[in-house]
């Protein structure tokens, strides 16, 4: 029963939090409410047995990315949003293709595995620091090190990006 | 009525993951700002992601976190170069309204 209210409280805590994401004016409202998102995931992967995850999820998203986008949000002193008048083809097909959306992703992941077990908290331990880090340094020896590629390109190029001075 | 399980069923988990990345595809379809544009993306990335560890949960094993954990990696990188080119593009126009960036449209 404990799992259930657990999940019941972040499943509700991050939906809120998302349907603020869109709904809020202003970028900082949406940057503040997907840090919610963002750490009732974290409680929800500690659910599911993934410890290490859950930690990285609080330090990498709610921590070093949202403050990128906060900083952002500062530096170029993003206001209240300015609205336009929409195209028909949003304003009718918008809500009913959104929900088509739902319904088809609902159904299919609800159906795919209709005789599966309940998750319960301890069935699954494998998610531990040690248990991911060995998996990381074994079997994925190789997209771990392809990742570092990436990670310096990305840096590079955002540097390159943030001094150019274009016409 | 079936009696309520001991425990969360996993297709509670699967139809948050969905919901959550509906939610963000609108958004991502209705907001003009493109910050905002920009976190729905992170939104919808972290939907997936539950997906994922979930999956892991229900097979037993570690697979499913790497992907999260790369998913991750990725998302940051995609975050620094995508803010840098948002810096650029107000450098450039001095807007952040998306309707108002379509050089490629003409």
């Amino acid at each position: 029963m404990m799992d259930l209210l657990f999940f019941a409280i972040f499943a509700t805590v991050a939906v809120l939090c998302a349907i603020n994401v869109v709904l809020q004016k202003h970028p900082i409202s949406s940057a503040l409410s997907l840090v919610g998102v963002m750490a009732s995931l974290a409680v929800l992967y500690l659910l599911l047995g993934g410890e290490f995850i859950a930690m990285a999820q609080i330090i990498v998203y709610a921590g070093a990315v949202m403050v990128l986008f906060i900083f952002v949000i500062m530096l170029l002193n993003a206001g209240i949003e300015v609205r336009r008048g929409r195209s028909w083809m949003a304003t009718i097909f918008g809500v009913p293709a959104l929900l088509g959306l739902l319904g088809v992703l609902g159904y299919l992941l609800v159906r795919w595995f209709p005789d599966a077990p309940a998750i319960k908290f301890g069935d699954f331990t494998g998610g531990t620091a040690k248990e991911v880090g060995y998996a990381l340094f074994t079997t994925y020896l190789l997209p771990f090190e392809v990742t570092s590629v990436l990670i310096l390109i990305a840096i590079l190029g955002a540097v390159v990006l943030a001094r150019k001075e274009l016409d | 009525m079936p009696p309520i399980p001991n425990g969360v069923p996993m297709s509670f988990y699967l139809g948050l993951s969905a919901l959550l990345f509906v939610i963000g595809v609108a958004g991502f379809v209705l907001r003009r700002n493109i910050i905002t544009v920009f976190m729905c993306i992170e939104l919808m990335l972290n939907a997936v992601n539950l997906s994922f560890v979930t999956f892991a949960n229900y097979h037993k094993q570690v697979a499913g976190h790497i992907f999260t954990f790369f998913v991750m990696v990725v998302a940051a990188a995609e975050a620094a170069v995508g803010l840098a080119i948002i810096l650029t593009v107000f450098k450039n126009r001095t807007t952040l309204n998306i309707d108002e960036v379509d050089s490629l449209k003409n």
